[in-house]
C-alpha cells in the first residue's frame, strides 16, 4: 500500500468549462438558439493536465496570479468541481477554509451560527456543542454572541469562521486567501494554530497573494500559470522564480 | 449498490444540518414578530374566515359545515405549492455556500420542504380550533391524518428536486410555475364540490390531479370520518413514490452541472 503516503493526489486534471458565448438562461432564448443551431460554446480551460501528489503532513502552496487557476484547484480537491478529465484522490478528512463565513446567516446570532456553520462542514450538533467553548474562547467572541451576525464587522466574522473551521484537527485543511482579513494578533494567532496543526499532522493546501506566508507555511509550491502548472518544487525556489518573475515584468511594464 | 451506500452515509453525516437549516427557517420567520409563532395558527385561520364569508356569499351551494371543508382542502394545497415554490430556490438561493464548501445539494431542497413541513403541523392546530368552534364531529378516522401527510411530503419532495433542478438551469421555471399553480387551484376541489366540474373534466381532475388523492384522503379522514377508498389510498402513494424517484433522479443527474450556472 504504498499509495496510502499520499494525502492528496492531483493525477492530470483538467477541468473545462462552457462559456456560452452569451449566457443563455431562460428557455426562450435556448429554444430560438437551438432552432438556428447558434448554440455555440466557448471552450474555457480552468485547470490543464495539472498533476502532483502530496504527502501526508506536507504543506504546500499554490501561487500564481488571478484567475490562474489556483481556486479551481482548490475547488477540486475538494470536490466541489467535478474534473472533465484525470482524477483527484483525497485520503482523509477534508476542512475547507474558502472565504470565510460563507455558512453564516446575517440574520442569525453568532451562537446560532456556530451551530450552522459547525453542521455545513459535516460536524454533527453533540459534536458542537462538545466544542463549542473552545470555538468562542479562540474567537475571543464571548460578548457578542447573542448578536445577528450582519452586525459583526469582516474581521469578527474571519475569526469565527477560523475558529470553526480549525477546531478539530482535520486531515487535510484547505485555505484559500483567508488571513487577509482580521487585524495583525489574529493573523498572527491564525499562522500560530496552522502551524501546530501540521506538526500534529494535518495536510495543509494554502493559496495566498503574498508569497511571504507562503514561504512561512510551505514547505512545497505549485506554480499554476493560466491553467497549466509552470513549476513545481520547495516552496522556497517556486517562490522566489516567481518573486523574479513578478519584478521583471514590473521593469517591463515601467519602461513601456 | 455502492453508490447508494456512499449516498447514504453522506446523507447521515449531514443529518444535523439539515435540522439546523430547519430551526433557522422556522426561527427567523417570526424573528422580531410579537406574536411570533401564533401567526403560524393565527394567519390559516383569518384567510379561512375571509374565504368562508366570500364563497358563501358567492355561491350558495350547500356544503355541509364549509370552514372544514375549505379548511382541509387549502392546508394541503398551501402545503405543496408553498413547499415546492421554496424548494425551488433552494440550490440557487445557497449559491454561496454550495460554491464554497462541498455539501451535498439535495439538502437545502429538502430543508425547505421539511420547514414547510412544520408549518403544516401548525396549521393542523389552527384546523383542530375550526373543528371546536364549528362543533363537527370527528370521527377515530382523523387519527389517520399521518399518513396523508406522509405522502404529500414525499410527493412534494420529489417535486421541489424537480423544479430546483431546471430553476438552476432555466429561471423561467419560476414563472411557468406560477402559471400552473393557478391552474392546478382551480382544478383541486379546494372550495368548490368535485361534484360541480363537468363530468368529463371531473374524471381527469380525479385520476391525474396528484392533490386530489391527498385532498381526497384528507377529508375522508377528517370531514367525511370514514377510511378513504383503496385507489386514492394506494394510488395517492404510488404517485408521491414515482414523483419522488424522478425529482431526485433528476436532480443527482445534473448536480453536478449546477456550480457552472449559479
Amino acid at each position: 500500500m504504498g499509495q496510502d503516503i499520499y494525502a492528496v493526489e492531483v493525477d492530470h486534471v483538467t477541468i473545462r468549462f462552457n462559456l456560452a458565448s452569451e449566457k443563455v438562461d431562460n428557455l426562450k432564448e435556448y429554444v430560438i438558439k437551438m432552432i438556428k443551431k447558434q448554440l455555440s460554446f466557448k471552450e474555457f480551460f480552468a485547470l490543464q493536465d495539472v498533476s502532483f501528489k502530496v504527502k501526508k503532513g506536507e504543506a504546500w502552496g499554490l501561487i500564481g496570479i488571478n484567475g490562474c487557476g489556483k481556486s479551481t484547484m482548490l475547488k477540486t480537491i475538494s470536490g466541489i468541481l467535478k474534473p472533465y478529465e484525470g482524477s483527484v484522490t483525497v485520503r482523509g478528512e477534508i476542512a475547507p477554509l474558502i472565504e470565510l463565513g460563507a455558512g453564516f446567516d446575517g440574520d442569525m446570532t453568532a451562537r446560532e451560527n456556530i451551530f450552522l456553520n459547525g453542521t455545513v462542514l459535516g460536524h454533527s450538533r453533540k459534536y458542537m456543542e462538545e466544542h463549542f467553548d473552545e470555538i468562542v474562547d479562540f474567537a475571543e467572541l464571548w460578548d457578542f454572541l447573542d448578536t445577528p451576525i450582519k452586525n459583526y464587522s469582516s474581521g469578527m466574522k474571519a475569526r469565527l469562521g477560523f475558529s470553526v473551521a480549525t477546531m478539530v484537527s482535520p486531515d487535510i485543511l484547505i485555505c484559500d486567501e483567508v488571513l487577509s482579513v482580521g487585524d495583525f494578533l489574529f493573523q498572527q494567532k491564525c499562522m500560530e494554530r496552522m502551524s501546530h496543526m501540521l506538526s500534529g499532522g494535518t495536510t495543509l493546501l494554502f493559496v495566498s497573494h503574498s508569497v511571504e506566508q507562503v514561504k512561512a507555511l510551505c514547505d512545497h509550491a505549485v506554480w499554476l500559470d493560466h491553467g497549466r502548472v509552470r513549476e513545481i518544487g520547495l516552496a522556497e525556489e517556486v517562490c522566489d522564480h516567481y518573486t523574479e518573475l513578478a519584478r521583471a515584468n514590473q521593469k517591463k511594464g515601467t519602461k513601456k | 449498490m455502492n453508490v447508494w451506500r456512499i449516498r447514504i452515509n453522506l446523507f447521515l453525516k449531514y443529518k444535523d444540518l439539515l435540522r439546523e437549516l430547519v430551526i433557522r427557517d422556522i426561527k427567523l420567520k417570526y424573528r422580531r414578530s410579537v406574536l411570533g409563532y401564533l401567526w403560524s395558527i393565527l394567519n390559516p385561520l383569518f384567510i379561512m374566515i375571509i374565504m368562508t364569508i366570500v364563497f358563501s356569499m358567492m355561491f350558495r351551494r350547500n356544503i355541509e359545515n364549509y370552514p372544514v371543508y375549505l379548511f382541509t382542502g387549502r392546508m394541503l394545497f398551501e402545503f405543496t405549492t408553498g413547499s415546492t415554490r421554496q424548494a425551488m430556490n433552494s440550490v440557487t438561493g445557497n449559491a454561496a455556500l454550495i460554491k464554497k464548501t462541498y455539501v451535498p445539494k439535495y439538502i437545502f431542497t429538502l430543508a425547505k420542504v421539511t420547514s414547510a413541513m412544520v408549518d403544516l403541523i401548525f396549521n393542523l392546530g389552527a384546523l383542530l380550533i375550526v373543528i371546536i368552534a364549528t362543533r363537527a364531529r370527528v370521527s377515530w378516522t382523523f387519527l389517520l391524518f399521518p399518513l396523508v401527510i406522509v405522502q404529500i411530503y414525499i410527493f412534494s419532495c420529489g417535486l421541489g428536486f424537480f423544479l430546483a433542478t431546471y430553476n438552476v438551469f432555466f429561471h423561467d421555471v419560476l414563472y411557468i410555475y406560477n402559471a400552473v399553480t393557478t391552474a392546478w387551484m382551480y382544478l383541486t376541489p379546494i372550495f368548490y364540490p368535485i361534484e360541480s366540474l363537468p363530468e368529463n373534466v371531473a374524471i381527469v381532475v380525479k385520476t391525474v390531479n396528484p392533490l386530489y388523492y391527498y385532498i381526497a384522503q384528507f377529508r375522508d379522514m377528517i370531514y367525511l370520518g370514514r377510511i378513504p377508498g383503496w385507489r386514492i389510498f394506494w394510488g395517492g402513494w404510488v404517485i408521491a413514490l414515482i414523483m419522488f424517484v424522478i425529482g431526485l433522479r433528476v436532480f443527482l443527474k445534473n448536480q453536478d452541472k449546477f456550480i457552472l450556472y449559479i
